[in-house]
């Protein structure tokens, strides 16, 4: 089962290496890790795509809270917001092809970021899902390049992540 | 003041009276800063007993063990004692020198990514990049090593961080917001685990390396309630060893009694301990009858990790045995007991005797004599087991071995700690002829102290373990565990380094020989020449469950003498 993990970290270097590792070392399968700034100084937040039962999920975010630096773990099983940015670059043989992949792209909500003779990029935002049936669609006409973000993600209404007493070591 | 003076005041600050270390380029500043400190320092002969050494000395005593070394070798020696000390939940404290800052991630001499490398071996690991951090860095690492579930800290300090001019607080304040260790276990939680062993018929307390501290909750609530009890192998001496209502150690060479009583038991209250494999076998057969598992630690994350519980308590050993204390009755269990006492009786940790001296008689004669008053350290392998089995261990924090990464070569280096953590008291490091092998350097060390530490080396010219398990499980290939062709005469070494040395392969002179050992005064070794081929029993093979316990070694029928 795929679940979409968030975690507020101290924003100390090499913070990620340790998450990373740890993640590597007690061989959980992760999908994706995004990570970025806040808008409180020290405070990094990382979304964290894994697959596995709830026995793993549960070892996940306690093997992470036992890292000093980790603040608060969620999973959010709760109803929330997920997205995820990709550029898909894709190759144009003619006027016909790059009218039909713009097609698609009005469909999937995609803007074109750049143009040349013989490619277009796609900026597409959305969930996961989405971001996959977007690059197959676009497969068929010759995928050059796809770089994606991962996931990331938080809790609808007025629940947020924030600094308080986690549940200890 | 500059940055390695300020080191030092912060760590007297914290009550460091004592580092094990080895100096090196990058850790100069602080060692010309120790030359003015009151710290004592131990000069070992290489970095990875100073580590085991701070181990030992936190493990004896209590309190935090610090290690120091150089950067690059100096402190990759220390990786094996951090994991050690992980894997074992000891409170230590090693520093480590590093190159300057604009030398780091050029591949400068002696240089090595030390934060990097000991990530995954440390509680927490920091590089110093700003003088002034060194006093609250420092507070949070003891802070960090000794609270929770305790564990090793490293902190790395470039060479131009103990160089430049402090200028910085001492007055800090220890601000962790993503750590916050829970103590108090949640009072519904205790009182459900109070319940389900009210209505238990066949309950057991096991303790393990996590009840070290809180042996006297445990004795007052077993006392209370009567239950009997199975201290794991780190677990040893948190409840007496010659109490009645001991059972012995569980697990792969654990007691016939303890092994049964896992097996049969309905419920289960574990308190500081982490189903280590060696102590479940292989976990889906693992007290298979016991419908009911309460699980006492501090860390969250062992709960469940393996074996799953009904009853999980977030806490302190100390703080929630004394609460289950407190509201313990009697139970009645006076059936169980019985079947208990049975097995107990016709099943105690024995041995065949031989014509040749053994392991085991040497170990109880060692018990006998000092009473069992003695702190004990051990290598990894046959030694470490017998010693487990044979010496009964009464007192909390009186034996101390590798009992998680099973590292070969810590009882001498564990001897030298455990010795200077607990002065005027005896120390006896059961050795084997392969682990003492791996760290004798620190005969030098032992010399130089002179302390009451005795070595005794069950020498059987084999790695032990191995050759067990290659007689055992790989039809008698005895693949590179012979050590008797080129073995040291391990008394002349001792001799060597200015230690008495006594060799001993006479069955009838033992208990002399023991006597002559303990009234010398000062640092002895000696070297038990015991029977070659001796095994470890009981067993459970490894991936095994109670019901395959190996009883008694099924080749003294077949092999004899």
């Amino acid at each position: 089962m795929r679940h979409l993990v968030s975690v507020l970290v101290q924003d100390n270097p090499g913070v990620l290496q340790r998450i990373a590792g740890l993640i590597a070392r007690r061989g959980f399968n992760i999908e994706s890790l995004a990570v970025g700034r806040t808008h409180q100084p020290g405070l990094s937040r990382i979304s964290l795509v894994v697959s596995g039962d709830d026995a793993v999920l549960e070892q996940v975010e306690k093997q992470l809270n036992r890292l000093i630096e980790v603040i608060k773990v969620t999973d959010h099983a709760e109803p929330h917001v997920e997205r995820e940015l990709a550029l898909v670059k894709v190759s144009i043989a003619g006027m016909e092809e790059r009218l039909e992949v713009k097609d698609i792209a009005e469909a999937f909500r995609a803007r074109i970021v750049d143009v040349a003779r013989k490619s277009i990029i796609f900026e597409l935002t959305g969930d996961s899902t989405k971001v996959n049936n977007f690059v197959e669609a676009l497969r068929p006409y010759g995928l050059l390049e796809v770089m994606r973000t991962g996931a990331v993600g938080m809790s609808r209404g007025e629940q947020v992540l924030k600094v308080r007493e986690k549940k200890a070591v | 003041m500059n940055g390695a003076a300020a080191i030092l005041k912060a760590l007297e600050m914290q009550g460091v009276d004592l580092i094990f270390g080895h100096p090196g380029g990058t850790i100069m500043p602080t060692y010309d800063a120790l030359y003015d400190s009151p710290i004592r320092h131990v000069l070992v002969r290489h970095e990875q007993a100073g580590v085991h050494a701070a181990t030992a000395y936190a493990r004896a005593s209590g309190r935090v063990g610090v290690c120091m070394a150089t950067s690059g070798p100096g402190a990759l020696n220390l990786v094996t004692g951090l994991q050690d000390a992980l894997m074992d939940s000891t409170p230590v404290v090693a520093l480590t020198g590093n190159v300057p800052q604009a030398l780091i991630g050029t591949d400068a001499f002696q240089e090595a990514d030390v934060v990097g490398i000991t990530q995954p071996v440390t509680k927490h690991n920091i590089q110093v990049r700003n003088v002034n951090d060194i006093p609250r860095i420092i507070a949070e690492a003891f802070y960090i090593a000794s609270t929770g579930r305790p564990g090793p800290v490293l902190i790395d300090f470039p060479k131009d961080v103990q160089q430049a001019e402090f200028t910085g607080t001492f007055d800090v304040e220890v601000d962790l917001p993503g750590y916050k260790p829970t103590y108090k276990g949640h009072p519904r939680q205790i009182e459900r685990a109070l319940e389900a062993l009210q209505k238990a018929e066949k309950p057991i307390l096991m303790v393990g390396g996590g009840a070290q501290n809180a042996a006297q909750e445990i004795m007052v609530f077993a006392e209370k309630s009567g239950i009997p009890v199975i201290p794991t192998l780190m677990g040893l001496g948190a409840f007496p060893g010659t109490h009645p209502q001991c059972l012995g150690m569980p697990g792969m060479h654990g007691s016939v009694a303890a092994n049964r009583a896992i097996h049969h038991a309905d419920t289960i209250l574990a308190i500081g301990l982490r189903f280590d494999d060696r102590v479940t076998g292989k976990v889906s057969r693992f007290a298979p009858n016991a419908h009911t598992i309460i699980h006492v630690d501090i860390d969250p994350a062992e709960i469940g990790k393996l074996i799953k519980t009904a009853i999980p308590v977030v806490g302190d050993a100390k703080w929630v045995a004394a609460e289950l204390a407190k509201g313990a009755k009697k139970l009645n269990i006076s059936k169980w007991l019985g079947q208990l006492e049975d097995w107990k009786t016709k099943h105690p940790f024995a041995w065949k005797p031989k014509p040749h001296l053994q392991s085991q008689e040497v170990i109880q004669a060692f018990w006998e004599a000092t009473r069992g008053k003695a702190v004990v350290t051990s290598g990894v392998g046959q030694h470490q087991m017998f010693a487990a089995q044979f010496y009964k261990f009464d007192a909390p924090r009186s034996w101390i071995n590798s009992g998680g990464l099973g590292t070969m070569g810590v009882g001498l280096p564990f001897a030298i700690g455990a010795a200077l953590a607990r002065p005027g008291e005896l120390v006896i490091d059961f050795d084997g002829d392969g682990s003492f092998q791996m760290t004798l350097q620190e005969l030098a060390t032992l010399k130089k102290l002179d302390l009451n530490v005795k070595i005794v080396i069950l020498n059987n010219g084999f790695l032990g373990m191995v050759r067990q398990w290659q007689d055992l499980f790989h039809a008698r290939r005895y693949s590179e565990v012979y050590l008797a062709d080129s073995n040291p005469d391990f008394a002349k070494l001792a001799e060597a380094y200015g230690i008495k040395g006594i060799t001993l392969s006479d069955k009838a002179k033992l208990h002399e020989t023991v006597k002559e050992v303990l009234a010398h005064p000062g640092p002895v070794l000696l070297e038990a020449r015991v029977y070659h081929e001796e095994g470890v029993f009981p067993m459970i093979p490894s991936g095994g469950a109670a019901e395959d316990m190996i009883i008694e070694n099924p080749r003294e029928t077949v092999a004899g003498d």
